[in-house]
């Protein structure tokens, strides 16, 4: 509880964050002293280009991997003291996430996509249902609810995925390259959703190596060779 | 605590579904990995459910033809070697029993007109034998206490004989020559010939002719192989005091003059046998079991590797290790129980056919089937835990990153 009001207003913090790999022989430096806190109804995307670190940044900031050392607090609490169980736990309760390919179950319509993170959460089929449909219709695929993913757009397999992110009501949306798979129209569709959803209050945190867009959010930060640098500008301030 | 077992019960019925439509939208794969369950279970069931109906049957007919008979061998000792006609007389005066047929067995050679056929088995009987045995006659006449008496060369045959010796004649009133003796046939035998112990026992006898007349062709004067029926009121047990008495008494007291069998004796003999060599088939088919299961966990390895993104997938949306562990458990334990599912059918399939063919009763066996059951279900655990144990411990990160 202490912790809690401690951290008001940084709804998420990192701290003298570093990640080592240990990669044959040799121990790879991936992320160096990384310091970073985003309030809520934050729009962050960071830059960086490959093998930059930014992959492993994002395992990070959504609970895949831990750090090797350094503090992560996550709404006050403090990530790499956390089981295995609980970090799913917090996943799913905190964040969600959308993937350069949209990574859809190929077997299950868009709808059944959708509600895969209430399964794992517990939520009952009829509520689940509700919740799948409404957010379908959010991302503007209210027709194509019981379509498989093999039968939709790269666009529309997107859009399900950002659905499926945000079935679970989170706080954070950390998207990886949300437009990575897509052509540029689609992108920016992709890309309009975000805003929208960021102005509805929705925090996001985007990984990119594209600097257009990149400057689609608010605050952008740049990444390169493990260490962080703030680059300030925002297209739209 | 409430919420948390209703949230469990809805990603086990989840899973369920997930499993079910992985397990069919992957048919071929699905059928031939279950092959070796459905195989192994469908043997271990037909096994067991048709060495049921067949001790199921052997004990009916145990029960029909030996209740209340005792079987005695007559090995004899120095001073006397064997039954008289007068002892077993004697035999038939007691409380205890209620009549005894005689059995003198020999091999002849059989002729009638141009064709002869050695080795034919014969046997002596009496009167009382046709009364135990209404059956056995299809046509003429049974042997009486005149023939026994006067030992007269008549005789009954079996169908065999009929068609040996008799083709396209009425034997009843023609002569067969037994040994170069001649013998008018009075009667013809049904073709179960004799039914009772002694004669499966013993292989049912071509021609039965009177006990007295095998007696004086095998030159001798005693009996060595009875049959004591026992009256009402007696069983195997009280019986065979009362006739061991009077054994006991007609050799002198000697030891091991003569052995005494009775039905139940033998037929616990039989049915142990019966479910030691059933034990021992199941257990050679419960490999086929293991070998199902090492196909099981094949299946769920490769399964496991193949859906890698999935696993990853599924564990960035908020599963935890135990759901993904769940998961397969239920898919490997679905594929399993499916596979045991079409074993039990098929394997009841068999055994009503086999128990068509052999002629013995159709039981099915609950104890069978919730073996197969059992059996099938554990197979899909134990085999399953495995792979579901390592998809369970699969990295989120290595698994996306993989795609």
């Amino acid at each position: 509880m202490d912790a809690m009001t401690a951290d008001k207003g940084a709804f998420f913090r990192m701290e003298k964050i570093n990640k080592y790999y240990q990669m044959g022989e040799e121990q790879a430096h991936i992320l160096k002293d990384i310091d970073l806190s985003i309030d809520e109804g934050e729009y962050l995307s960071v830059l960086g280009p490959s093998g930059s670190g930014k992959s492993t940044l994002m395992n990070i900031i959504g609970c895949l991997d831990v750090p090797t050392s350094g503090q992560y607090t996550l709404r006050g609490r403090s990530v790499d003291e956390l089981t295995e169980a609980e970090l799913a736990r917090l996943r799913s309760a905190e964040i969600g996430f959308v993937f350069q390919n949209s990574q859809l179950l190929p077997r299950l319509t868009a709808q059944k996509n959708v509600e895969l993170p209430l399964i794992y959460a517990g939520v009952g089929p009829r509520e689940r249902r509700r919740r799948a449909r409404e957010l379908l219709e959010r991302v503007g695929l209210s027709d194509r609810m019981e379509h498989l993913p093999n039968q939709l757009s790269g666009g529309q397999q997107q859009r399900v995925a950002i659905a499926r992110a945000l079935a679970g009501n989170p706080t954070l949306l950390l998207a990886d390259e949300p437009t990575g798979a897509l052509d540029q129209k689609t992108g920016k569709q992709v890309m309009a959703l975000f805003k929208a959803l960021n102005d509805e209050g929705r925090t996001i945190i985007m990984i990119t190596h594209d600097m257009n867009i990149a400057k689609n959010a608010r605050r952008v930060v740049h990444i390169i060779d493990g260490e962080l640098t703030e680059g300030g500008g925002t297209n739209d301030a | 605590m409430l919420r948390s077992i209703r949230s469990t019960f809805i990603m086990i019925g989840e899973c369920f579904k997930m499993s079910l439509a992985n397990i069919l939208g992957n048919r071929a794969r699905s059928f031939l990995t279950v092959l070796g369950i459905l195989i192994g279970v469908a043997a271990v069931i037909a096994l067991i459910t048709t060495v049921n109906g067949f001790s199921g049957s052997l004990s009916s007919s145990f029960s029909s033809m030996g209740a209340g008979t005792l079987t005695v061998t007559v090995s004899g000792s120095d001073l006397k070697s064997g039954m008289t006609t007068a002892d077993l007389d004697e035999l038939t005066e007691l409380d205890a029993v209620e009549g005894v047929t005689p059995s003198v067995s020999m091999n002849a050679r059989v002729s009638r007109g141009g064709s002869y056929e050695t080795g034919i088995s014969v046997s002596g009987k009496n009167a009382y034998y046709f009364r135990q045995n209404e059956d056995l006659l299809t046509r003429g006449r049974a042997l009486n206490i005149t023939d026994e008496e006067s030992m007269t060369f008549v005789c009954i045959i079996s169908p065999d004989m009929v068609e040996e010796f008799f083709y396209g004649v009425d034997p009843i009133g023609e002569s067969l020559y037994i040994d170069g003796i001649p013998f008018l046939v009075v009667g013809l035998m049904s073709e179960d010939g004799d039914s009772s112990i002694a004669g499966m026992m013993n292989g049912s006898p071509d021609i039965l002719v009177p006990y007295t007349t095998a007696m004086k062709m095998n030159n001798t004067n005693v009996v060595t192989s009875f049959t004591a029926y026992l009256a009402d009121g007696w069983n195997s047990e009280t019986g065979a005091e009362a006739l061991e008495a009077k054994l006991d008494g007609m050799f002198s007291y000697e030891d091991d003059c003569y052995e005494i069998m009775d039905m139940s004796s033998i037929e616990d003999t039989m049915q142990s046998m019966l479910s030691m060599v059933s034990a021992l088939l199941a257990g050679i088919a419960s490999i086929a079991l293991v070998v199902g299961g090492i196909g099981i966990m094949n299946m769920m390895l490769t399964t496991v590797t193949e859906r890698t993104v999935e696993i990853g997938l599924k564990k960035a949306l908020g599963a935890i290790p135990w759901q993904i562990q769940m998961q397969f458990l239920i898919e490997s334990f679905l594929l399993s129980i499916i596979g045991g599912a079409a074993g039990i059918a098929l394997g009841l399939l068999l055994s009503l056919i086999l128990s068509k063919v052999m002629g013995t009763s159709f039981v099915i066996s609950t104890f069978a089937i919730a073996l197969g059951a059992g059996f099938s279900a554990a197979v899909g655990i134990i085999f399953g835990w495995a792979p579901a144990r390592k998809a369970s411990k699969l990295n989120p990160i290595d698994a996306l990153r993989s795609a």
